[in-house]
């Protein structure tokens, strides 16, 4: 059973202009990849939340539905919260309809005693809820009507984070509370960096925390003759550029929205504490690319900085080949001598040569990442000829995960 | 300027590439936007044009596929096409952006200061909902009718835009600040944007692979987006790679019934010993290569079926640099499509 890492340590690295660390120094030595347990994380009933982070496009909601359906088939009771799965892979597990509530997934082998339930985020209703379960009925219809809250709670990019950050607080408070899930497997939003995810809540809390409130409830709260000249000026301009009407909708929004504010932020920072609480498993997912193993390094770098717990990376489609005994050079020159003559054995050749490549160039960036991140335990998972239809390709996937 | 496009909902997909300024790409992760826009960027600027690539996540995309230093919030050049062309390249950054346009718009000296330092810049750029977004594509839009000595600056411009989960409303800037702002500066902003968005002066390109999730969001966005008025241009196919069996090969190969004993001879012939193993795994690996393609023409036929214009771009199996953005570029030019 491999152990499960421990966060690097913390170390202070310059941002570079798009606000990541810089990689490196590099260890100097190719590090054999330690293998990412995957029946051992989900074995250990001490975790009861994995997130799974990465870039877009590298399989994330895919990684966090097959981890959830190999610990319910190991007996854990699992809630899967995912955040705007693709249509069939939402069927695959009974995700019919965006409903913000958890329900059990069809024909999970229940034979270890474990279950599978499943949801997907709806953010606007996650946000009404805390909303109307927060606020006094009438201050509620009042933020409800508020074009201010309308956009924030539909659109606001931030807003997904920050209620898939909400909506795992509950959830786990849920569990601790009834005892109907030992697991909680969290899909991270497709963000513009994975980073955001960690940093949409804080952005949110500081916002929430800033001067620009304070002055925007001061002519709410007291008579506008205590404004300062210099807050005046900033009213003067906001007025200016974005015209009287939005000044007062913020107002009245902030103004409704105050007594709210100490909440959201207390929660949102106990759901942090619990993140980096080690009942918590972070899993970074990427793909053997260049740009997806980038992001999952700044998260790696990341997770360690904040003293998260890293269980290790999950590569996806990774790129396999068997036939041992035939190299790249050797196929491509035995396929040129065929030529017409036997266009199918040359064409498996070339096939061959142009797997053997992919794979010696995906080896060389994981080779890479590992070198500057020894410490990351790392599962593959070989790539599928098709998407995941139903649970049996799912099962498919988290079998060759866990292998 | 040209004639608005803007008398209804419905955008014409005009055949005719031609009178198109502002080209917006998106599509799914991991499907190479970057890398496609900044190919279509060099062909463009092939003919001896200038083009402008823009990028708006903030995630030095351009500077990293063009393989120069990152990019600050100012015009640089970053490559020349063929034919003595340009291409510049921009990092939209959203406060840069806001401050520009106060200092432009309001010269707001002191108070433009004094926004900054009471979070209103932040407010602004990170909370207020569509604001960001109008901020983003304000500059692009700015940049595309940027006219010097009477004529337009840049003969093209190319955004490289978030992918296709956030298109609509990142270019729906109209109805995302109509909710906030009902008149006033950034609302009349809003409206010349959009108004330029539906026009025959702008295309979106959505960039896909042909494997089932990139090709459903790239048709699930060309839906959107004709919904929006906002004119669709073509579905470039990303990656794509040739059988290495012909037809009926590939058909014996999908049921795993290509004859080994030959396949044997065949590399005895051609000086290759290998063992039943190997073999059995080259038979494995054209089964794979089989499904894969019949994944591929189910996909292909998907895409022609949402009518928008499908252009093809091989995946190059050497990754990309450089060198591979002009091949790219060369595909896209030869395509007579852009």
């Amino acid at each position: 059973m491999a152990p499960k890492a421990r966060p690097a340590p913390r170390r202070k690295t310059q941002p570079t202009r798009g606000g990541h660390p810089r990689v490196g120094p590099l260890t100097g030595r190719l590090a054999d990849v330690p293998a990412l347990d995957i029946d051992a994380l989900i074995g250990d009933r001490g975790v009861r939340i994995i997130v799974c982070c990465g870039s877009g496009g590298v399989g994330k909601t895919t990684t966090s539905a097959a981890l959830g359906l190999r610990a319910a088939e190991q007996g854990r009771r699992v809630v899967v919260l995912t955040i705007d799965p693709a249509r069939r892979l939402a069927q695959s597990m009974g995700l019919t309809e965006l409903d913000n509530t958890p329900r059990p997934v069809p024909e999970v082998d229940p034979a270890a005693g474990g279950s599978l339930d499943a949801m997907m985020l709806d953010m606007k209703r996650t946000f009404d809820d805390v909303v109307e379960a927060h606020a006094t009925p009438e201050k509620a219809r009042q933020i409800f009507a508020n074009p201010f809250y309308q956009a924030l709670s539909s659109s606001f990019a931030g807003t997904q984070e920050y209620m898939a950050m909400e909506k795992l607080g509950q959830l786990h408070a849920e569990a601790l509370g009834t005892g109907r899930w030992d697991l909680i497997v969290v899909d991270t939003p497709p963000s513009r960096s994975a980073l955001d995810f960690l940093d949409a809540p804080e952005r949110l809390s500081s916002f929430l925390d800033g001067r620009l409130i304070r002055i925007l409830l001061a002519p709410a709260k007291g008579p506008a003759r205590f404004l300062s000249a210099s807050m005046a000026a900033v009213t003067n301009a906001v007025t200016k550029v974005v015209g009287g009407q939005v000044l007062r909708d913020v107002q009245t929004f902030v103004a409704a929205f105050d007594t709210l504010f100490g909440g959201f932020r207390a929660r949102a920072e106990e759901t942090y504490r619990i993140l980096k609480d080690n009942q918590t498993a972070f899993v970074v997912v990427a793909s053997p690319e260049a740009d997806a193993l980038r992001e999952a390094a700044f998260f790696v770098e990341r997770l360690g900085e904040e003293g998260m717990p890293l269980a290790g990376l999950v590569l996806n489609r990774v790129t396999t080949s068997a036939a041992p005994g035939i190299s790249a050079r050797a196929a491509l020159a035995a396929a040129e001598r065929l030529g017409d003559t036997e266009p199918v054995t040359a064409g498996l050749l070339r096939l061959h040569a142009d797997r053997l490549s992919r794979t010696s160039r995906e080896q060389t960036l994981c080779r890479r990442f590992a070198t500057a991140h020894p410490e990351v335990p790392t599962a593959t998972v070989p790539a599928l000829a098709s998407d995941v239809h139903d649970l049996e390709s799912l099962r498919r996937v988290s079998a060759a995960m866990a292998a | 300027m040209a004639p608005s496009d803007n008398s209804g909902r419905t955008a014409v997909d005009a055949p005719d590439a031609r009178g198109v300024r502002l080209h917006i790409v998106t599509g799914k992760g991991g499907t190479g936007k970057t890398t496609v826009a900044g190919a279509l960027a060099l062909a463009l600027a092939s003919g001896g044009k200038r083009v402008l690539l823009c990028e708006v996540e903030g995630r030095q995309g351009v500077a990293s596929l063009f393989d120069v230093a990152p990019l600050p919030y100012e015009e640089r050049r970053i490559a020349v096409g063929p034919d003595r062309g340009e291409v510049f390249a921009l990092a939209v950054d959203a406060e840069a952006a806001l401050l520009e346009y106060l200092d432009m718009f309001y010269r707001l000296g002191r108070a433009g200061r004094l926004l900054d330092r009471f979070g209103v810049v932040d407010f602004a750029t990170t909370i207020a909902p569509g604001v960001r977004d109008v901020l983003l594509t304000g500059k692009v839009f700015e940049a595309t009718r940027r006219v010097e000595r009477g004529r337009p600056v840049y003969d093209a411009v190319v955004l490289d835009a978030p992918p296709t989960g956030r298109i609509g409303r990142f270019l729906n800037v109209n109805t995302e600040v109509v909710g906030v702002a009902k008149v006033g500066p950034i609302r009349k902003q809003a409206s010349s944007i959009m108004q330029l968005l539906t026009s025959r002066q702008t295309r979106v390109h959505l960039v896909t692979s042909l494997e089932e999730m990139p090709v459903q969001e790239a048709l699930d966005s060309v839906t959107e987006l004709r919904r929006m008025g906002v004119p669709v241009g073509n579905v470039l196919v990303n990656l794509v790679r040739e059988p290495e069996l012909s037809a009926d090969d590939l058909q014996l190969a999908a049921s795993r019934s290509l004859d080994p004993a030959h396949i044997e001879a065949a590399l005895k012939e051609a000086g290759v010993s290998a063992d039943p193993d190997a073999i059995a795994s080259l038979v494995e690996e054209g089964q794979q290569h089989a499904e894969r393609v019949q994944l591929e023409v189910a996909q292909r036929q998907h895409l022609e079926e949402g009518g928008a214009p499908v252009v093809e771009l091989p995946y190059l199996a050497d990754g990309i640099d450089l060198g591979a953005l002009y091949e790219l570029a060369d595909e896209l030019c030869r395509s007579g499509r852009i």
